[in-house]
């Protein structure tokens, strides 16, 4: 990663920002709109725990009943947010790691706009109750399409610049990126056709929900991860072998863990066991990646005090170690008697798509923004505001859900604690999940304004970044 | 990338998505289309189909599960939710509504345990009203007030000018119609 001083290193200097350049309008295109749905969800989301504490709280607005706000959150931050943001990070690596301009730039603008009217159309259904009930599936079908399309237009993308690379060494982050993008579309597709019920539809339904995050989340989270550790630090990744293995591991197991959300259910006991199977061989690929990443990381930890991106970015590596752990204990037999059906599986959710994606995807923003923007970072320390936040509210939110799910699970198995009583004890932590909500969302705020200032160029200009990073641009 | 060509690393990444795919997917669904529905269970009566459709517009499935897990495994047995599930009581059920929530009961069976229409009806409108400590949605909009009460009309309590929607009569047929207590036959996994 580490690149030679000299001539050689100008150039090169040179032509990155050439490709920075390309990469600016569809970069910031999807970046902007992903910010906005990361606004709408997480009010969406907040909505949603306020009325644990106040179910009569908006009781007479139909749209923004619990049962409709939830998907309409969960679809808003998944597909709109950590999925608009994280294919703005992967245009704009994917051009780097191959040395060339970003391709098909126009169809990434229709991709854009496409991916956008679904995500209106199909969070709009929602709340106008037009859900397809699914979980994680819930947009009707013209809107899946829309999703689809775009998708598919955005991996053309990404495939073209792969084919056009200048680079005859493919690092370990576009492995994750290239098959994200040829993973996902056959994905969605083949989990939204309508033809599954009953029980079959109940194992097409986590096949699809956990490898939504396997196949596209997940990668979009190790590539940047892979990318930035090395970059901000400036050394080489620690073992390229153990990437190797990581990779591999990762999808052949990784793809057969979804029938652990049906664990105890009326599934054939052998199609829940393969899957507790793979949950558990997550371990091997989650140790490469653990060893890579915080190897990589080990005494170089001053780095986290001047650099956003790596401060977001390790915090999110560490969380991505802690969620796969703690998902392939999830799925064993025992704990699953207690914890599902519990609010401790929206805590390990969020673990893994706030905790590890989002702040992964917050220190990219922080890397890319400025080099497509061409403006820096106005104000430093909201970034830090900013950190705190999200970092405090997360903690408090996983905490909370995974305690306050543990006692409901054993008060629930416990047939002699009548069900209000269930209820009751899980409210203080249902309440204190609302509070991190509130500083989530106002973490999210800051970095909306930070963000607007940078599309708009005003703000305290700054003729350097406003950090040192080992390796500038 | 070291050790292999290019093909084969797309070869890979398609292998590895196909094999989970057969392995979750494409094996179970030839297993479970072979599976007939149970004897006792019938499809959904046009009132029932309507009403399941209003508990997927409200996403009731994020706080209720339909599924009853066996003895030894939670306390689904010892509460009575009902013995357990299995997937001949679910060829009707298009979408699924498994659910993985259960910040309410579970309502495989709430047909057999609480039939009373007045009860649901009252539920329905304030869940409060007869749980307290509940922490359900009210579902008012599933409600209508009149000016006066037709003989036809299902007033929440007698002599209330606030009447049931066809909405709310209908996700009543489907809650009533909840109700796989029948004895299994066949195989049952």
């Amino acid at each position: 990663m580490t690149s030679a001083p000299g001539e050689k290193n100008a150039d090169l200097v040179s032509r990155r920002r050439s490709l920075d350049e390309a990469a600016a309008l569809p970069v910031l295109l999807y970046f902007t709109t992903g910010v906005v749905w990361l606004l709408v969800g997480t009010v969406l989301g907040l909505i949603a725990s306020l009325k644990f504490d106040m179910p009569d709280w908006l009781s007479r607005v139909a749209p923004l009943t619990f049962g409709r706000v939830r998907p309409a959150h969960l679809n808003a931050v998944t597909y709109g947010w950590a999925s608009l943001a994280g294919a703005g990070c992967l245009l704009w690596l994917v051009s780097r790691l191959c040395l060339v301009p970003v391709q098909l730039r126009k169809s990434l603008i229709a991709s854009a706009a496409l991916w956008n009217l679904g995500l209106i159309y199909g969070t709009g259904a929602i709340l106008f109750g037009y859900s397809r009930g699914v979980e994680w599936l819930e947009y009707p079908l013209p809107a899946a399409g829309m999703i689809a399309a775009a998708f598919l237009l955005f991996a053309a993308s990404i495939l073209q610049t792969f084919r056009r690379r200048t680079v005859p060494h493919l690092y370990v982050s576009l492995w994750y990126a290239v098959a994200a993008v040829v993973w996902f579309p056959f994905l969605y597709v083949v989990a939204n056709l309508p033809v599954y019920s009953g029980v079959t539809h109940a194992a097409v339904n986590w096949w699809y929900g956990h490898n939504a995050l396997a196949v596209w989340f997940t990668p979009i989270g190790l590539a940047l991860a892979y990318y930035f550790i090395p970059k901000v630090i400036g050394r080489p990744i620690y073992s390229y072998y153990l990437s190797l293995l990581g990779f591999w591991s990762f999808a052949l197991f990784y793809n057969w863990n979804g029938i652990h959300h049906l664990v105890g259910g009326p599934v054939p006991t052998w199609l829940q066991t393969i899957s507790i199977i793979a949950s558990v061989l997550m371990v091997i690929p989650v140790m490469a990646v653990a060893v890579n990443h915080h190897l990589t990381t080990a005494g170089n930890f001053r780095y986290l005090r001047t650099s956003p991106t790596l401060r977001f970015t390790v915090v999110g590596a560490m969380c991505y170690t802690a969620v796969s752990f703690q998902g392939s204990l999830e799925a064993l037999r025992d704990m699953q008697e207690v914890v599902h059906f519990t609010h401790y599986t929206i805590g390990h959710a969020h673990l893994g798509v706030y905790a590890f994606l989002t702040m992964i995807l917050f220190g990219a923003m922080y890397y890319i923004t400025p080099r497509v923007a061409k403006w820096n970072w106005p104000q430093p320390k909201l970034i830090k505001l900013h950190f705190w936040l999200t970092a405090a509210g997360i903690g408090i939110y996983v905490v909370a859900m995974c305690t306050g799910g543990v006692l409901q699970g054993y008060a629930m198995n416990d047939p002699a604690r009548p069900f209000v009583e269930v209820i009751r004890l899980t409210r203080p932590w249902l309440g204190m999940r609302s509070v991190s909500g509130m500083m989530i969302l106002a973490g999210h705020l800051v970095f909306a304004y930070l963000f607007a200032q940078m599309i708009y160029h005003t703000g305290p200009r700054r003729e350097t970044a406003p950090w040192t990073e080992a390796t500038p641009v | 990338m070291i050790f292999i060509r290019l093909w084969m690393f797309f070869a890979g990444v398609l292998a590895t998505l196909f094999l989970g795919w057969a392995a979750l997917v494409g094996v179970p669904g030839v297993q479970l289309a072979a599976v007939p529905a149970q004897p006792g269970l019938r499809p959904y009566t046009y009132e029932e189909a309507h009403g399941r459709e209003i508990y997927i517009r409200e996403g009731c499935v994020y706080c209720h599960s339909q599924q009853t897990r066996p003895q030894g495994f939670g306390a689904d047995q010892k509460r009575l939710w009902g013995r357990p599930s299995v997937p001949g009581d679910y060829v009707y059920d298009q979408p699924h509504l498994l659910g993985t929530s259960r910040t309410g009961p579970d309502l495989l069976n709430i047909g057999a345990r609480q039939p009373s229409r007045d009860w649901h009806l009252a539920h329905l409108y304030n869940p409060r009203a007869v749980v307290p400590g509940s922490i359900m949605p009210r579902f008012p909009w599933l409600f209508e007030e009149k000016e006066s009460v037709d003989p036809l009309d299902v007033p929440l309590a007698p002599g209330s000018r606030i009447v049931a929607t066809r909405e709310a009569l209908d996700l009543y047929a489907y809650l009533l119609g909840m109700n796989r207590t029948y004895p299994v036959r066949g195989g049952a996994k």
